[in-house]
């Protein structure tokens, strides 16, 4: 067990960080070269301060008509992307392997507070797996590689509850959570857990039309 | 995957054009095409709106097909998941029967409206795609043959309804002759070079509702504007080679109208109210010729008749005094945000007035635009059952007393007269010019 916790802290971590930061990278640039090659009206139309008035009222919890007449759907996202961001990022055990291996630290979540968001994203993930299977314009939509992703999504989380409560078999279950860890933080970069980082381009992009061109709201 | 009715049964279209276009078709051909228009045609807009989609169905709720009929295959996703995903998943190795399906969703079941690209968390165009998908389909010579009729017109005449040019200048000269004894003296000043105003129309205008031109030409005049028409092709500002896809017919269609109104030393180009033909000159077809803006200035009517108003160039009788509500086009509305100009107008003009609900941006489409009404008869039915929360919408602000839609397009005419006529709404239609030339004081 021993070797296998060395291996995915060690070498895999490594890996893992590698592949989401040049992959992220090398999305972005092919990304980049395409729409310089093909797209040049797409920079000639973007506007910053359209953009981020597009992009403002979508990440304003009901800043738009969309979020107004789903509520449920409204606030389950978003508390489940902050909590999806935060609570890896914040809470106390990572924060206390970034010092010990680097001997950096910030703050850290209460642990309760953890635990909550932990919940939070778990439960979230059961929102979108029913919408994925009862609605039925969402299933017909939805393919298995969704699914796939939403269990790749929630899978730290729920082996990082485990872990954290000391649940039978925790031990076991530690090198699950990082390696579960590591295994998202690979697959962002090529799967559509990378909407996370284009969504300011293509909100910008139909922010700036609209604002700019048609001088209409898109929200 | 769920199986769900679909709005019209696709397998069984009777449409001759994609019927005929499909017989024609091999696999390898279809490949050759895809893989043109995908590498030559799209590039990194194209790829990040069908890989960014994470299927989460927001969209559904911003499309009047879906929210008519309740059909997941209706959704806006959906749309894209039956052709440019499947397209781009096996890189152009489709069958012609899938063809046949792409085709019919890409015409005749997206209105290109863009009211989804709303609803869309991340703002992900479909129309844009569905127009890939079109561009497509012309390119394989699958297109429904009512539209693709007027496209043909387009190409051999340059107006949409095959309108001679003969006839062109005896319907302006007849029209000039009736409006004339509305107003002694009024003219249609022909190829007029250097005034502030060159008018321009749809080609149906001619062909359906020269009654229009009469119209415009008397509240031109009443205006006291340095204003004309041009007697040669170039006056029709429609495109339904737009809609069609085909975009090489698109640009020689603008150039022709553009060139027409700089020949002319025109201040800038005002056209009448028509939604799909300000897309046209103002969105695409520009774009197409390489100008970010027009290149001459393009007015809408909505903004022309509120400058009137502003600068008090016209005075009316007396506001038009039955209960009215307005129906908000999507090429202006989303197109161009003329929402407010023509809520100032209905104010100006009309004595009480009801909202439609929802409504400015966010208003539901009449279902005929996108060149949708254009592909006739054999989708007729499909796209009336598809209007009904247009439908409801009507009724609505009916129960609330309005007895007058006003609708600013032509498209939207033809759709919401069919939607009047199949639900049984009993209101009447009219453009705001009716409403103008009806109340409007004529000066001595």
């Amino acid at each position: 067990m021993h070797d296998y916790y060395s291996f995915v802290t060690g070498p895999l971590a490594w890996f893992a960080f590698l592949v989401f930061i040049t992959g992220s990278g090398w999305r972005f640039y092919s990304l980049w070269q395409l729409a310089k090659k093909k797209d040049g009206a797409v920079f000639e139309y973007m506007n910053l301060k359209f953009a981020l008035r597009s992009i403002a009222h979508w990440i304003i919890p009901f800043g738009s008509r969309s979020m107004k007449i789903n509520p449920s759907m409204t606030v389950v996202t978003f508390i489940f992307h902050i909590s999806l961001f935060l609570t890896p990022l914040f809470v106390v055990g990572h924060v206390i392997l970034w010092k010990e291996s680097f001997n950096i630290s910030w703050f850290t979540l209460p642990n309760t507070v953890a635990d909550l968001m932990t919940l939070i994203v778990i439960g979230s993930s059961c929102f979108f797996l029913w919408r994925r299977i009862k609605l039925p314009d969402v299933k017909f939509l939805t393919t298995p590689v969704d699914f796939l992703i939403l269990l790749i999504v929630t899978a730290p989380f729920v082996s990082g509850f485990w872990v954290y409560h000391q649940f039978p078999g925790f031990a076991v279950m530690t090198v699950i959570h990082i390696l579960s860890g590591e295994i998202m933080l690979m697959t962002i970069p090529f799967t559509k857990l990378f909407h996370m980082f284009l969504f300011p381009f293509t909100r910008g992009y139909i922010g700036s039309e609209f604002g700019g061109v048609r001088m209409a709201k898109d929200w | 995957m769920s199986e769900s009715k679909a709005v019209a049964d696709t397998k069984k279209t009777d449409d001759q054009g994609i019927l005929k276009g499909v017989e024609q078709l091999t696999p390898e051909k279809i490949e050759k095409v895809i893989q043109q228009v995908l590498k030559d045609e799209t590039g990194a807009r194209l790829k990040v709106y069908v890989d960014t989609c994470v299927h989460c169905g927001m969209c559904s709720e911003g499309c009047h097909f879906f929210l008519s009929l309740n059909d997941p295959k209706l959704s806006p996703a959906a749309k894209v998941k039956q052709t440019m995903w499947e397209i781009m998943r096996k890189n152009g190795k489709v069958s012609p029967e899938f063809i046949k399906q792409a085709a019919i969703i890409a015409y005749t079941q997206c209105n290109l409206c863009k009211r989804c690209a709303m609803y869309c968390p991340f703002g992900l165009d479909v129309a844009y795609v569905m127009s890939v998908m079109r561009r497509i389909c012309h390119k394989l010579g699958v297109v429904p043959l009512y539209i693709q009729d007027t496209a043909h017109s387009h190409s051999v005449s340059m107006n949409q309804m095959w309108v001679k040019d003969d006839e062109w200048v005896d319907t302006l000269m007849w029209q000039e002759e009736e409006a004339q004894e509305a107003m002694e003296n009024l003219r249609i000043p022909l190829d007029k070079e250097g005034a502030d105003i060159f008018y321009s129309v749809i080609g149906p205008e001619p062909k359906f509702r020269a009654q229009l031109i009469f119209q415009a030409a008397v509240i031109m005049n009443a205006a006291g504007e340095n204003w004309t028409m041009p007697s040669m092709p170039g006056w029709d500002n429609s495109d339904m080679c737009m809609f069609t896809g085909d975009y090489e017919m698109m640009e020689r269609l603008k150039r022709c109208h553009f060139e027409s109104a700089a020949n002319l030393r025109a201040k800038r180009i005002v056209m009448g109210e028509c939604g799909h033909a300000f897309r046209s000159v103002y969105d695409m077809g520009n774009r197409a010729l390489g100008w970010k803006m027009p290149p001459v200035e393009v007015v809408h009517a909505i903004e022309y008749y509120n400058e009137l108003f502003e600068k008090g160039k016209i005075r009316i009788k007396k506001k038009f005094d039955r209960p009215v509500t307005l129906h908000d086009p999507c090429n202006i509305v989303r197109g161009r945000g003329l929402h407010e100009m023509a809520r100032n107008i209905v104010n100006a003009t009309c004595s009480e007035f009801i909202e439609m609900t929802p409504n400015r941006e966010h208003n539901y489409c009449c279902s005929a635009g996108g060149g949708v009404i254009n592909c006739g008869p054999p989708f007729k039915n499909a796209r009336v059952e598809s209007g009904k929360v247009k439908a409801e919408q009507l009724f609505a602000a009916k129960a609330k007393g309005a007895e007058v839609v006003i609708a600013p397009c032509h498209n939207c005419h033809g759709g919401l007269e069919d939607i009047i006529h199949h639900y049984g709404i009993e209101m009447e239609l009219k453009f705001f010019g009716d409403i103008i030339y009806e109340i409007l004081e004529l000066p001595e």
